[in-house]
């Protein structure tokens, strides 16, 4: 039963927030008004209902009655069924208000930098509790327990859990577990016995009643760093990851300590201090031990079942997410059953699923984990944030006593820092990149305080802690403090500080690779050096996932695949949806995007990217090649024609009646087509290239496992169209040979079986590319000089030619181009810099391009009727490359003045002959 | 420690070797314990076979890459000091060490570090890595879980993302560059117990 939810919020806040103040007021005032008009303002009326229903059981009642003497007698057309809805209605509602409240904080993008979103939920959460407060004279909601540890805490830590860097965390392990159980024991201690002393020496008020036992207990409730804030307030500020995983870390491991310190004092409070014996002590300790491992062990087991389960759901890819969340959940919720450390439950149960559902799931399912996740983590958070403000205004729960709230605020933020200090000084001697001052003092500084404190607070029974109300109200400024001021503060002083930040950046390849070599030599020099460190042990942890664990729990399609292997592939992936999103959805511009986005292009990156010409992924940088050096007109005309073909015949289908299914999710149309080619450009490169005509039938073989690999549910029927195109166009049934004769580097293998074509992007490339580069290289050595007026990119030339088959419409670049001339010298980055202005040129001359094709879309050329139209003359055999032909004059001008460089040279000679 | 000290007057040039290398003592008889106990015949040096013996280099990928690079070029053997040497590019890096220009980059720093990782890959020492020698370290790392067409690709896309002078060829300065934001001195060091 939900009962916190607040009546009056939704509706007041849905005005509120828009107009914040007293625009709210009206809306609020209605509420104490009986006088239910049943087919009034919805809002107010829900808000109205909900305080009745909620206003306590007495008030209910009566409200209720009444409620029903409207009812009274006959059929009526609309009834009002608030009961039977309100549960949800009111939990929808306050979805919709977080959700709406967050919105309207990103309004002002300055402020947002400067105010973490916490604050401002707190803030709000204190705005709408105040409107509730004078309205009904009478806080009726706080943040729930048993909500907040059933439903809102498991999915923030959920998406901690699962979400968490594994190999950072395990690589500060040591340091996260000293500062979760050390510190947080001495801050416990610490905290309970100097506000103790405080007592004693008549600091805080006589009226506060309580002892030892009660002082510990809240000494251990308040001590905790909390998940929730650290990861709102830490999230916004970006410190390294290394500091924000020993913070994070810790926020989440302490649970174990929090919980058994919390349940230890509680029991010690019911016998009462005088009675606890010395075995208790030790039962203590003794329940801490199984707190803490039994908790991991039930994640791990959790963790094992969830990678077990993935594995068959080859067949029923829509559930994956499913099974993620639901096994997540449950490994906290059994572990909250045997009253075991849930936090942990569930932390080891996302970190230790994570790879291996991560790599049997669907690409699909991954996003979709991701997003759910985040999204209900976010939504979670909101919550917590505003009930939190929510509840600090009820007077009734509150007892104020300077003392204590001052020594509270005193003490943890002194024992914080004693603590951080001492344990970084003793992990300092073993930590391979010791923690410095900056980091300390970030630490200590970070140790916020929230939610978790505030519903164990809560939760404490005012029976036995006689100064709970006490307790409550430190417990509520100690966490408004720590996530208001420290909150609102650690940003500047984090950059006061210096502290080295997170960079956003994803490791390159290059990384990827050595990084992974260090490990090896680590491992090995450890073992030559005869060191049990940690390498050596994290090497035995890996062999033994390998030979055993990922058997059991990986696909057998995965289970082969290397990780570095993945990692690249990752990269490419990521590099296509840069490129991709840079240039928009257009599928033209992304192949012409290519040449400008990235200078030494990527084989690979081609690979991924080229969604126009998949096929001749490497092909096509030749046929640049070709065109930047030699300049065939000829060339260009085919392979525009080229372009088309693969486009109309490929990518579009003609129309399919789309079903719906519930357990299959269509693709769309367009998503459906990337894929295709996608999946297409890996296979291609995933394969040998051994494959041909003949082989056709042991390709798709062995291409079915590729598929799995990558991106989710293409129909067979799908795939197999896309195997078809995967082969060369001559492949496809009915494709005229004659186009493909003419492209030049197909043309110059020879005309012979269809296979060549697939051959031939092999062997030209490799080769070419280099020779390309050095060209490229040795051209833009040349026209460096900033007062060169040529394009010094000559892709850019390339590209603009590219657009422009008809030399009618084709605008010389040349004005667009050489403004950007100097960025494009030889400096590394200067090709990443993409000008807008360039760009959007360059998409003009796309769309251009791009209309004549659309007419012909829908209607595939490997059909073999076409409209003649768009047939350009189909038998223009290559002409003879030479420099009077070509259009563009800044290119022509460029091959002058750039002697071809040896290797174009090379290259040149080696096209005609091969024509 | 006056068991150790007594202990340390039996490694030759101990002083020095501590000196150089940034090793303490405790450190230093450790590893001639080690060293001793990889030598199988007290030769007083170790050739390939006493490290290939150790068994879990067995298991690990690039362990005769590994083991090679303790020989310098055209030796069969290596003894206490080189073994040594080459240990302390592993050390920690001081976070606060004194250093006055004239003294050589002691093998800890991270360039130290970065240099003994370099020449791993940089098998005939012409100061950079070839696609061949590239090849060679992911094959090794790679085993079997990938085609050689693969493989190939990533060597390529490596070389094209780090190669700046596009010689086709990874130099010790576009090396050192594509891992600068790489925290080297963590992932290179191991912690050295007593």
């Amino acid at each position: 039963m939900l009962l916190l939810l607040l009546p009056a919020a939704a509706p007041a806040d849905l005005c509120g927030t828009g107009s914040p103040g007293l625009g709210s007021s009206p809306p609020v005032l209605l509420l104490p008004q009986p006088g239910p008009e049943e087919f009034g303002a919805p809002g107010v009326a829900s808000a109205r209902s909900a305080a009745e229903e909620a206003a306590g059981p007495g008030e209910a009642e009566e409200d209720g009655a009444e409620h029903h003497h409207h009812h009274g007698g006959g059929f009526r057309v609309v009834q009002w069924e608030w009961n039977y809805v309100q549960t949800p209605y009111i939990i929808a509602i306050w979805l919709l208000v977080a959700s709406v409240a967050k919105i309207l904080f990103h309004f002002s993008q300055r402020f947002t930098t400067v105010v973490p979103e916490s604050c401002m939920l707190i803030l709000l959460g204190l705005v709408l509790g105040g409107i509730v407060l004078i309205a009904n004279k009478k806080q009726l909601y706080q943040l729930d327990p048993a909500l907040f540890f059933l439903f809102l805490l498991p999915t923030i830590v959920g998406d901690a859990g699962y979400f968490m860097p594994a190999r950072l965390f395990f690589d500060n392990l040591g340091a996260i577990l000293t500062y979760a159980v050390v510190g947080t024991l001495w801050n416990a201690f610490c905290t309970g016995f100097c506000l103790y002393a405080a007592k004693l020496l008549g600091i805080i008020g006589h009226h506060v009643q309580a002892d030892l036992m009660d002082f510990l207990l809240f000494g251990a409730l308040i001590s905790a760093v909390d998940p929730v804030a650290v990861l709102a307030v830490f999230e916004e500020v970006h410190v390294n990851e290394t500091l924000f995983i020993i913070v994070f870390g810790e926020s989440l491991l302490n649970d174990a300590v929090t919980v058994v310190l919390y349940k230890v004092y509680i029991s010690f409070v019911e016998v009462g201090g005088a009675n606890v014996l010395t075995a208790d002590y030790f039962k203590g300790v003794a329940s801490f031990l199984i707190v803490s491992i039994g908790g991991t062990l039930v994640g791990l087991v959790f963790a094992v079942i969830l990678g077990f389960v993935t594995r068959f759901t080859k067949k029923v890819r829509i559930i994956e997410p499913l099974f993620v969340f639901l096994l997540v959940y449950l490994a906290y919720l059994t572990a909250e059953l045997f009253s075991l450390s849930a936090i942990l439950s569930m932390t080891f149960c996302g970190i230790g699923a994570n790879k291996y559902v991560e790599a049997n799931i669907s690409q699909k399912s991954r996003t979709t984990i991701k997003y759910t996740m985040k999204n209900l983590a976010s939504i979670a958070e909101t919550i917590i944030f505003i009930f939190l403000g929510i509840s600090a205004v009820d007077k009734s729960k509150w007892a104020w006593d300077t003392g204590l709230v001052s020594c509270t605020l005193v003490f943890i933020f002194v024992f914080r820092a004693m603590g951080v200090v001492g344990q970084t000084w003793v992990l300092n001697r073993f930590r391979l990149v010791p923690l410095d001052k900056i980091d300390q003092v970030v630490m200590s500084y970070g140790g916020l305080r929230g939610a978790v404190a505030f519903a164990l607070v809560v939760l404490l029974d005012g029976e036995q802690v006689k100064a709970k109300d006490y307790f409550v109200a430190t417990t509520i400024v100690v966490v408004f403090f720590t996530v208001m001021f420290q909150g609102l503060t650690i940003k500047p002083l984090v950059k006061w500080l210096k502290v080295p930040r997170a960079t956003n950046r994803k490791p390159t390849i290059n990384e990827e690779i050595h990084e992974r070599a260090f490990d090896h030599i680590l491992t090995a020099v450890e073992d030559i050096a005869g060191l049990q460190g940690y390498h050596h042990w994290r090497d035995k942890w890996e062999q033994f996932d390998r030979n055993y664990l990922s058997k059991l729990l990986l696909r057998k399609s995965v289970y082969r695949k290397s990780e570095l292997w993945e990692a690249y592939q990752k990269i490419n992936i990521r590099d296509a949806i840069s490129v991709i999103d840079q240039v928009g959805p257009s599928k033209k511009s992304i192949y012409l995007s290519i040449y400008i986005s990235k200078k030494n292009f990527h084989l690979t990156l081609f690979a991924t990217v080229l969604l126009v010409c998949s096929r001749r992924e490497n092909g096509s940088g030749v046929c640049l090649d070709l065109q930047v050096i030699d300049n065939v007109p000829g060339s260009k005309v085919v392979e525009d024609m080229e372009t088309h073909h693969v486009l109309a015949g490929n990518l579009y289908k003609p129309r399919k009646r789309s079903h719906y299914s519930r357990h299959f999710m269509p693709l769309g149309e367009k998503e459906r087509q990337d894929r295709e080619v996608f999946q297409r450009n890996m296979r291609i490169r995933m394969e040998t290239y051994k494959s041909s005509r003949h082989k056709r039938h042991k390709k798709e073989r062995s291409m079915k496992k590729v598929r799995q690999i990558h991106m989710s549910v293409v129909t067979k029927k799908n795939f197999q169209a896309a195997l078809d195109v995967c082969q060369s166009p001559s492949a496809a049934p009915s494709s005229p040979p004659t186009e493909d004769s003419h492209l030049p580097w197909k043309g110059g293998v020879g005309l012979p079986p269809p296979c060549v074509s697939v051959e031939a992007t092999k062997i030209i490339p490799v080769d070419l590319q280099q020779a390309w580069n050095q060209s490229i290289s040795s051209l833009e050595s040349v026209s460096s000089p900033p007062a060169s007026t040529e394009p010094v990119h000559p892709r850019v030339s390339a590209l603009s030619r590219l657009g422009g088959p008809r030399p009618a419409s084709y605008t010389a670049p040349s004005t667009t181009v050489s403004s950007t001339t100097s960025i494009g010298a030889p400096a590394p980055q200067s090709s990443f810099c993409f000008p807008e202005k360039k760009k959007k040129k360059m998409q003009e001359e796309e769309e251009e391009e791009e209309e004549p094709g659309a007419s012909q879309e829908m209607q595939p050329l490997m059909l073999p009727v076409r409209p003649p139209g768009l047939l350009p003359p189909p038998s223009p055999p290559l002409p003879p490359p030479g420099p009077g032909r070509r259009r563009n004059p800044c290119v022509y001008l460029r091959s002058l003045v750039a002697a071809p460089p040896p290797a174009s040279g090379d290259l040149h000679s080696r096209r005609p002959t091969q024509l | 420690m006056g068991s150790s000290s007594s202990n340390l007057n039996t490694i030759p040039n101990s002083q020095e070797l501590m000196q150089e290398t940034g090793f303490s003592a405790a450190h230093l008889l450790r590893l001639y314990e080690r060293f001793e106990f990889l030598d199988k015949d007290n030769k007083g040096h170790l050739r390939p076979e006493d490290f290939e013996a150790v068994q879990e280099l067995s298991t690990n990928p690039i362990g005769d890459i590994i083991i090679g690079s303790f020989f310098s070029p055209g030796q069969e053997t290596v003894d206490f000091p080189s073994f040594v040497r080459i240990l302390a590019h592993f050390r920690p890096a001081e976070k606060n060490r004194t250093r006055d220009g004239a003294q050589p980059e002691p093998a800890n720093s991270s360039t130290g570090k970065l240099k003994f990782a370099f020449q791993l890959y940089d098998r005939d020492r012409d100061g950079k890595i070839s696609r061949e020698e590239l090849l060679q370290v992911l094959r090794a790392m790679l085993e079997m879980q990938v085609t050689e067409e693969q493989l190939e690709s990533m060597a390529e896309r490596a070389i094209q993302e780090a190669d700046l002078d596009e010689d086709d060829a990874i130099s010790f300065d576009e090396f050192k560059k594509s891992l600068e934001k790489v925290n080297i001195d963590h992932k290179m060091s191991i912690h050295f117990m007593k």
